[in-house]
C-alpha cells in the first residue's frame, strides 16, 4: 500500500479550478516534488493531503489516501489524529507558522500532547528532543524562547522539530525554504535529506524552486494550472525534459554556474555607450577579508563542486532563448569602460540606533557605477544591501562617507522596488503613480503628462490604455514594470533596482529581467541590480559585490567573482546555491556534510 | 555578567516607561486644566450672579464676586490653584477662615465644600459602578464576540450580530428603565437600587448594583462583541493558526488558546478608553439609578459654572483615563514580549 495515493483530484475554489484531476502515489519512504510556478496549485494539493480544505468552502472531489486513511471521508476526529501524528506539515513562513505569544517548547508539546496523552513534563521533555535533533544549540534553555527571539532558520527548524514530534510518515513540506536565504537553505534541506535517511519518512516537498527539488527528491511532478505536465524520476525531468513548458521552466531558471543567459549585453542597437578599451572598473578600495577558518574550508571544497556543476549544465544552457544575441560573458567585463562615471560613492556608512545600541549596517562601502553598466550588489539578509540602494537613491542619509553626484534626494537616481504590490497606491490608476516623477519636476502640461506616462507604459511592454487602470487589474510581473514606468519618467541615468524580481515566478522573472537589459542598453541607463539571489545577479552584472555584515567583502568583474572567488564567504555563498543537476547536487550535499564532520572533530 | 548586564538594562527600561508614562500624565493633566479655564473664562454670564442666585442685589453680587476672586485676572486664578494643589490654601468663607489642605481643589462657590472632599464622596460610586460594570460587559462582550467568530456564517451567530447591533443602537435609559420596570416593579425580584457603600454592607452594596451594572455592561458589550468578533476572524485567517489545525490540534485549543490572545490586543485598548470616560460619564445611568456618582455631580457644576468642581472633576477623570491607557500599554506588553516599552 502506497503512502500516498492521490486519483483524480479536484479543487475548486468557487468559479476557479485550483486542482483539475490530479492523480500520483508516494510510497513509503520514498520523495516527491510537486514543482510548479505560482497558481499551478500545488499548495493547495499540500493543503488537500490533510484535509485543510475542510470547512473552508472549497470544493474537493476525487480521493485522497493517506497513510490508510480516506481523507475525503473520513471523520473529524480520524483527520484530526492523521495530521501531525501520520503526516506532519511544515510551512513556508516559519515565522508566521508559529504563535508569537508561546515559548517554541511549549508549542510543540502541546501538538505532542494532542496526539499522545503524555504528561506535561513527558511532552516538553519530547520538545527539547525534537529541537536538539533538528540541531538547535543548547535546545532545553532555547526552548523557553519565543518565536521572535530565534533566526528564521532556527524557526524553520523548530518547525520541522514539532513536525518530528510525532514520529509521522509523511512530511509535507510547502515551500520551507523560501523565506530564507541561501546558506541557511542548504542548512535546512540537508536536515530534511538527513532526517529522511535516518526516519525513512516520506517526503512531498512543495515548491517554486527546481534547485531546491533536484537535490531533495526521487521524483519530480510539474504543475501548471491545476494539472500534471510531467511527472518521472527527477534526473530525467531535469535532464531530459519531455514537455515544452519544463523546458521554458528550466530555461527561466537563472543559473550562478555559468554565463551565457539571457543576458543583456551591451552591443544591441542603438548602443550609445563609446567603448574604450582599459583596465577593469576600479575594483573597490574597502574589500576586505572576513570569515571564519571553519567556514572556509566548507566553501572551497563546495566551490570546486560548483565549478564541476558549470561544466555540467552548460549544455541545456545552450539551447535558452537569447543566447544569440548574447556576446561571450566576459566580453563586457573586459573592454571594461572608462565610460562616464554616473555615481560614484566613497566610504558610505550608516548607522541606526544610538548610544550602546548603535550598529553600522553599512561600514566603509565604496563602489563605482559607469554609465551601461550594472552593478550586482548580492548579500544575505542583514548584510545592508538595501540599506546602501536606499543610500544611492538618497532616500537615507549616509552617516559616514559622501556619494557624488551628491546631495539630498537625486532625480537622476531612481529606485524600483521589490514588492510591486506594495509599492504602488491601490487607489490610484496606474498613470497617476506613474506621472507622480513628472509632476513633482513641476511638470504642469496635463496633456503632455498624459502623453510621457503613456510612451513609457508602451516603453515596458505594456498598453498605453492602461493609463487609467488601478495595479489590481494587473499581474506581478506587470505591476514590476509600472514600478519600471514610474522610474523612467524622471529619466534617470541610474536606476537602483532593489529586490525587483523577488518577489516573481521564474519566466515572469526572466522577462523582466530581459526588460531591464534592453532598457539599460538603448537608453544608456545604469542599474544598481541588488538581490539576494546568486544567480540572477550573475545574470544581470558587469560588476558585482559580495556584501556581508555591512561591508563589501569583494567587488569586481562578475565572471571573476564567480568562478574564481577569494573570499570565503563568496565560496560559502556560492556552495549553497543549489544545482539543477540531481548528481551535482548529492555531491555538493555531501561535500558539505564532510565539512560539518570535519568541523564537529575539531 | 551578561545576563547582569541584560536585567539591568531591561530594569532600567521599565522604570523608564513609568517614569516617562507619569510626566505625561502630569502634562496631560496640566493642559486639561488650563483649557477649562480658558473655556470658563471666555464663556459668557455672570458667574457670581449664577452662584449667589437670581434675589441677589448687585452689591451681594459684588461681594460674592470678591469672596470668589472673579475680578482677579485669569492667570492669578490659575496659580491661585496650583498653589492650592501643591501647598493647601486658605479660604476665608466671610464669617470664618477654612483651611483646605494639598491637594487642595478649591472650594465650590456653590456649598462652599472643599472639591477634594466631594470628589472623595461621589468617586466610590463611580467606581463602584464602572469596575462592577466592567468585569460584566468583558464576559458578555468577548464571549459573544468569540462565539459569533466561531459560529461565523450560521444561524447562531447571524442572530448573536442581531442582538449586538440591537445592543449598540439602544440607548441605557431605555434598557436601565425596562430592566427597573420589569425586575423590581414587575416580578418584584429586586428592590428599586439605592446606592449602598461596599464598607457598610457588601451583599446589599452588590444587589442594589446589579440593575445599574447589567445595563451599562449591556450597551458596552455590544461593542466589545462587534470588536472581538473581528478581531477574532482576523487572527483566526492568520498563519500560526493554520498551524495547529494542521497538527490535529482541536478546535475548542486553536481559539481558546491561541486565536483568543492574539485577538486581544484591541480589546484591552477600547477597555481602557471605555473604562477611564464611564467613570465621568456614565450620567445617564447615575441619573437614572439615582446613584450619587462622579458624572451626576459634574453635569450640575457645569449647569451652576461651579469652576472648581468642574475642574477638579475633570480632572480626576482625565486621570483615571491616562492611567488605564497608561494601563492597557503595560499589558499589552505583557501580553505580547515584541512590544518593546520604549
Amino acid at each position: 500500500m502506497s503512502l500516498v495515493e492521490v486519483t483524480d483530484l479536484t479543487v475548486g475554489f468557487g468559479e476557479l479550478r485550483a486542482v483539475d484531476g490530479l492523480s500520483f502515489r508516494l510510497e513509503r519512504g520514498a520523495a516527491l516534488a510537486l514543482v510548479g510556478e505560482s497558481g499551478s496549485g500545488k499548495s493547495t494539493v499540500a493543503s488537500a493531503l490533510l484535509g485543510l480544505h475542510r470547512g473552508t468552502g472549497a470544493y474537493v472531489g476525487g480521493a485522497v489516501e493517506v497513510a490508510g486513511i480516506d481523507v475525503q471521508r473520513a471523520s473529524d476526529d480520524e483527520l484530526r489524529r492523521l495530521r501531525g501524528a501520520r503526516a506532519a506539515m511544515v510551512f513556508q513562513d516559519p515565522l508566521s507558522s508559529l504563535d508569537p505569544y508561546y515559548a517554541i517548547g511549549d508549542q510543540i508539546a502541546e501538538v505532542y500532547r494532542v496526539h499522545t496523552r503524555a504528561s506535561r513534563r513527558a511532552a516538553r521533555a519530547r520538545a527539547v528532543e525534537v529541537l536538539d535533533r533538528v540541531g538547535i544549540p543548547d535546545a532545553g534553555r532555547r526552548s523557553r524562547a519565543r518565536p521572535h527571539e530565534f533566526s528564521g532558520g532556527m524557526r524553520q527548524r523548530a518547525l520541522i522539530a514539532m513536525a518530528l514530534a510525532c514520529e509521522p510518515d509523511l512530511l509535507i513540506a510547502d515551500e520551507p525554504t523560501t523565506a530564507l536565504d541561501v546558506t541557511v537553505q542548504a542548512q535546512i534541506l540537508d536536515l530534511l535529506h538527513t532526517l529522511r535517511e535516518e526516519t525513512g519518512m516520506g517526503l512531498l516537498l512543495v515548491t517554486h524552486d527546481v534547485g531546491v527539488a533536484a537535490g531533495s527528491v526521487d521524483e519530480i511532478l510539474v504543475m501548471r494550472h491545476g494539472r500534471v505536465v510531467e511527472h518521472g524520476p527527477v534526473a530525467t525531468v531535469l535532464g531530459t525534459p519531455a514537455q515544452p513548458y519544463t523546458r521554458e521552466l528550466l530555461n527561466a531558471v537563472p543559473r550562478v554556474d555559468g554565463p551565457g543567459g539571457p543576458r543583456p549585453r551591451v552591443d544591441g542597437p542603438g548602443m550609445p555607450r563609446p567603448r574604450v578599451d582599459g583596465p577593469p572598473a576600479a575594483v573597490g578600495g574597502t574589500a576586505s577579508v572576513t570569515a571564519s577558518g571553519g567556514g572556509a574550508s566548507v566553501a572551497a571544497s563546495g566551490a570546486s563542486a560548483g565549478t564541476g556543476a558549470g561544466t555540467a549544465s552548460g549544455a541545456s544552457s545552450g539551447t535558452r532563448p537569447g543566447t544569440a544575441s548574447g556576446v561571450a560573458a566576459g566580453a563586457a567585463v573586459e573592454e571594461a569602460p572608462s565610460a562616464a562615471v554616473v555615481l560614484e560613492a566613497v566610504g558610505l556608512r550608516r548607522e541606526f540606533g544610538r548610544g550602546k545600541r548603535a550598529f553600522a549596517a553599512v561600514d566603509d562601502v565604496s563602489l563605482t557605477v559607469r554609465r551601461g553598466e550594472t552593478l550586482g550588489i548580492v548579500g544575505e539578509s542583514g548584510s545592508g544591501k538595501t540599506t546602501l540602494g536606499r543610500m544611492l537613491v538618497g532616500l537615507l542619509e549616509p552617516t559616514a562617507g559622501h556619494i557624488s553626484p551628491g546631495g539630498g534626494v537625486r532625480p537622476d537616481v531612481q529606485m524600483v522596488f521589490q514588492d510591486p504590490v506594495s509599492s504602488l497606491n491601490p487607489r490610484r490608476s496606474v498613470g497617476e503613480s506613474i506621472a507622480d516623477p513628472l509632476r513633482a519636476r513641476g511638470e504642469r502640461d496635463e496633456g503632455g503628462i498624459r502623453e510621457r506616462v503613456r510612451e513609457l507604459l508602451e516603453r515596458v511592454g505594456l498598453e498605453g490604455a492602461h493609463y487609467d487602470r488601478y495595479p489590481h487589474e494587473f499581474s506581478g510581473g506587470q505591476r514590476q514594470r509600472v514600478g519600471i514606468a514610474r522610474a523612467l519618467a524622471a529619466d534617470p541615468r541610474v536606476i537602483v533596482c532593489d529586490e525587483p524580481v523577488s518577489a516573481l515566478d521564474v519566466t515572469t522573472q526572466a522577462q523582466v529581467v530581459a526588460l531591464l537589459g534592453e532598457l539599460r542598453r538603448e537608453l544608456g541607463l545604469a542599474l544598481v541590480f541588488v538581490a539576494h539571489d546568486l544567480a540572477v545577479v550573475r545574470q544581470v552584472s558587469d560588476q558585482v559585490a559580495v556584501m556581508r555584515g555591512g561591508r563589501i567583502v569583494e567587488y569586481g568583474p562578475v565572471d571573476e567573482v564567480y568562478e574564481s572567488p577569494r573570499d570565503p564567504y563568496t565560496r560559502q555563498l556560492l556552495a549553497a546555491v543549489p544545482a539543477l543537476d540531481p548528481a551535482v547536487a548529492a555531491a555538493r550535499r555531501a561535500t558539505r556534510r564532510a565539512a560539518r564532520q570535519q568541523l564537529a572533530a575539531v | 555578567m551578561s545576563g547582569f548586564m541584560g536585567n539591568g538594562s531591561t530594569g532600567n527600561g521599565f522604570a523608564g516607561f513609568v517614569l516617562r508614562r507619569a510626566v505625561g500624565v502630569l502634562v496631560t493633566l496640566l493642559a486639561i486644566s488650563v483649557i477649562i479655564y480658558v473655556v470658563f473664562y471666555v464663556t459668557p454670564g455672570n458667574v457670581a450672579q449664577i452662584t449667589c442666585g437670581p434675589r441677589c442685589s448687585p452689591a451681594q453680587v459684588q461681594q460674592v464676586a470678591d469672596q470668589l476672586r472673579l475680578d482677579d485676572p485669569l492667570y492669578v486664578r490659575y496659580w491661585h490653584f496650583l498653589e492650592g494643589l501643591v501647598a493647601g490654601q486658605d479660604y476665608s468663607t466671610g464669617t470664618a477662615v477654612q483651611h483646605c489642605p494639598a491637594p487642595c481643589l478649591g472650594l465650590s462657590y456653590q456649598s462652599d465644600q472643599q472639591v477634594t472632599e466631594l470628589i472623595l464622596t461621589k468617586l466610590p460610586v463611580s467606581l463602584s459602578l464602572v469596575f462592577g460594570s466592567m468585569v460584566m460587559w468583558l464576559i458578555l462582550g468577548v464571549g459573544t464576540g468569540v462565539l459569533s467568530a466561531w459560529r461565523r456564517g450560521r444561524l447562531s451567530e447571524r442572530v448573536l450580530t442581531g442582538v449586538t447591533l440591537v445592543g449598540v443602537a439602544t440607548p441605557v435609559f431605555v434598557i436601565g428603565l425596562v430592566l427597573m420596570i420589569v425586575v423590581c416593579g414587575e416580578l418584584e425580584l429586586l428592590p428599586f437600587p439605592q446606592y449602598v457603600n461596599l464598607t457598610d454592607d457588601p451583599e446589599q452594596w452588590a444587589w442594589n448594583l446589579l440593575l445599574p451594572w447589567l445595563s451599562l455592561a449591556l450597551i458596552e458589550a455590544a461593542a466589545f462583541a462587534r470588536l472581538t468578533r473581528s478581531s477574532m476572524l482576523e487572527t483566526l485567517a492568520e498563519d500560526h493558526i493554520r498551524t495547529f489545525r494542521a497538527y490535529g490540534v482541536g478546535e475548542r485549543s486553536v481559539i481558546g488558546r491561541h486565536a483568543l490572545r492574539g485577538a486581544f490586543a484591541p480589546v484591552i485598548a477600547l477597555n481602557a478608553n471605555n473604562v477611564g470616560s464611564a467613570v465621568g460619564g456614565a450620567v445617564l445611568t447615575e441619573t437614572l439609578f439615582g446613584l450619587p456618582g462622579i458624572g451626576r455631580e459634574l453635569v450640575h457644576a457645569v449647569d451652576v459654572v461651579d469652576l472648581p468642581v468642574v475642574v477638579g472633576m475633570v480632572l480626576v477623570v482625565g486621570f483615571f483615563v491616562v492611567i488605564a491607557n497608561a494601563l492597557a500599554d503595560v499589558l499589552y506588553a505583557v501580553a505580547d514580549r515584541r512590544v518593546v516599552l520604549a
